[in-house]
């Protein structure tokens, strides 16, 4: 972690957006059920590796979501984001109901989340900073933290202003507690073991010491 | 024999009083139905509890029930979208009553009040603010939230093709939250954009069958919101 490295333009150090997005995609194995949050994680479906097919829910209703059409689509067929989306051939549509009944009834394999901060026993804050002026939104991650069997988070690494994001505890209202498998970030793809924060892999030209000082946790090493 | 069918949104809406709980279907304008909104607009109803995933957005429909005042509590998943202006505006201002409820558990409210369940338990919000003061109870060594069934003196509908009968088909992501609405509604209210004669809808593909539904207007070429919004119109 030098001060060479410390003084440069975020953008350059670490993964892209989409790199991270890319990297993400590798974990998501062929057959899978997964649900992608608004954001950095609605670009995991665009790098899912060749040969791999994956079907993606939507909760406001849809089995088999693709992508925005090129026409641009229309205003009843929309993903949680409220953004036009097409479906794709073999795709279901069913009521909310029927939707959350997939997701807390544990029939997702996989939901990807931003996140405001994570800690490492796996609790996620994403919806609130409790600010008394703020207007409350949760959504549906409330339950899909509480009921997809695997809980990853997108985020970089640390906030605008430079505050760790990865926390011995989070300090903002919880989506959920003990819920997050794996982060991946522009520095680093981290997993939440019983031991707490463990790298698995760096972004190129960082290293581990690099991550640690930009985290509010212990960082474990991949194989310590 | 069974004629559901209703002249007008007017008409359709005329019975929702003063201080009544309506459930509205939509997720975001996906399924809104706006010209029974604007109706009750019209009407000038007042102290109304709504049940809707959002505030709506922009000027109209739901966005602009809030906006005359007619709302006093909103029962939602998600009140700040973008475009949505009024709702944030009057709850800063303490002007608008607010219950926070996670969207799957909002819809299992809805589904078990039409079922005739009056509460359950969920995992959704163990251990955040939204499970404080509710009851927990452990099943098989985890907690869940005690949670109760949620029902409205009217819902609010929209959909693609119904019957005289009241049976319904929806069209893609605009049937999230109506099924469901339709049967925790004890009045439901249906704009319907085709209405087809009795055995046209494949029993097999009805969605909402009849006996969920009350009353059904032709609106056949609804409005959207997003269209309005981006014309900046406002209701009235």
């Amino acid at each position: 972690m030098s001060n060479a490295a410390t003084n440069m333009p975020a953008e350059h150090i670490g993964w892209s957006r989409d790199e991270m997005a890319q990297r993400a995609a590798q974990d998501i194995p062929n057959g899978a059920y997964v649900n992608l949050g608004i954001g950095i994680p609605e670009r995991v479906a665009r790098f899912v590796p060749e040969g791999r097919e994956v079907i993606y829910h939507t909760e406001n209703g849809l089995l088999g979501m693709g992508p925005t059409p090129e026409d641009g689509g229309e205003p009843e067929l929309i993903n949680a984001g409220k953004r036009r989306i097409s479906a794709v051939p073999g795709a279901a549509y069913f009521h909310h109901a029927d939707s959350f009944s997939m997701i807390r009834g544990g029939h997702l394999d996989i939901c990807v989340l931003g996140a405001m901060q994570v800690a490492e026993n796996g609790d996620l804050a994403n919806w609130s900073t409790g600010a008394p002026d703020a207007i409350p939104a949760v959504g549906g991650a409330m339950d899909l933290v509480a009921g997809v069997k695997t809980i990853c988070v997108i985020t970089q690494h640390v906030t605008k202003k430079g505050q760790p994001k990865l926390l011995e505890r989070c300090t903002f209202p919880l989506t959920g507690v003990g819920v997050v498998s794996r982060v991946y970030t522009d520095l680093a793809v981290i997993d939440v073991s019983t031991d707490g924060f463990r790298v698995v892999e760096l972004a190129p030209g960082v290293d581990l010491g690099y991550v640690q000082e930009r985290t509010d946790a212990k960082l474990l090493a991949a194989n310590a | 024999m069974i004629d559901k069918q209703i002249a007008s949104p007017a008409e359709a809406v005329k019975d929702i009083f003063d201080g009544a709980t309506v459930m509205v279907g939509g997720f975001g304008e996906a399924g809104s139905p706006i010209e029974l909104i604007h109706a009750l607009i019209d009407q000038g109803t007042k102290n109304l509890t709504v049940v809707n995933n959002n505030t709506g957005s922009g000027h109209v429909g739901l966005a602009a029930l809030i906006e005359n005042r007619q709302v006093a509590k909103m029962i939602c998943s998600f009140p700040r979208t973008a475009n949505s202006l009024v709702f944030p505006e009057l709850y800063q201002a303490g002007e608008i009553e607010l219950e926070l409820v996670p969207q799957g558990t909002l819809a299992e409210r809805i589904r078990a009040g039409g079922a005739g369940i009056p509460a359950f338990y969920t995992p959704s919000s163990v251990g955040t603010p939204l499970a404080e003061g509710k009851e927990i109870r452990q099943f098989n060594g985890q907690d869940y939230v005690m949670e109760f069934g949620l029902t409205a003196d009217f819902a609010l509908i929209k959909c693609r093709q119904a019957d005289r009968l009241g049976n319904l088909v929806y069209n893609k992501t605009a049937r999230n939250f109506a099924p469901i609405m339709a049967m925790a509604g004890h009045r439901t209210i249906v704009q319907a954009r085709e209405i087809v004669p009795v055995g046209t809808i494949d029993p097999e593909s009805v969605v909402t069958p009849g006996i969920f539904v009350d009353g059904i207007v032709d609106v056949g070429d609804p409005q959207h919101e997003s269209m309005l919004v981006a014309e900046g119109r406002t209701y009235p």
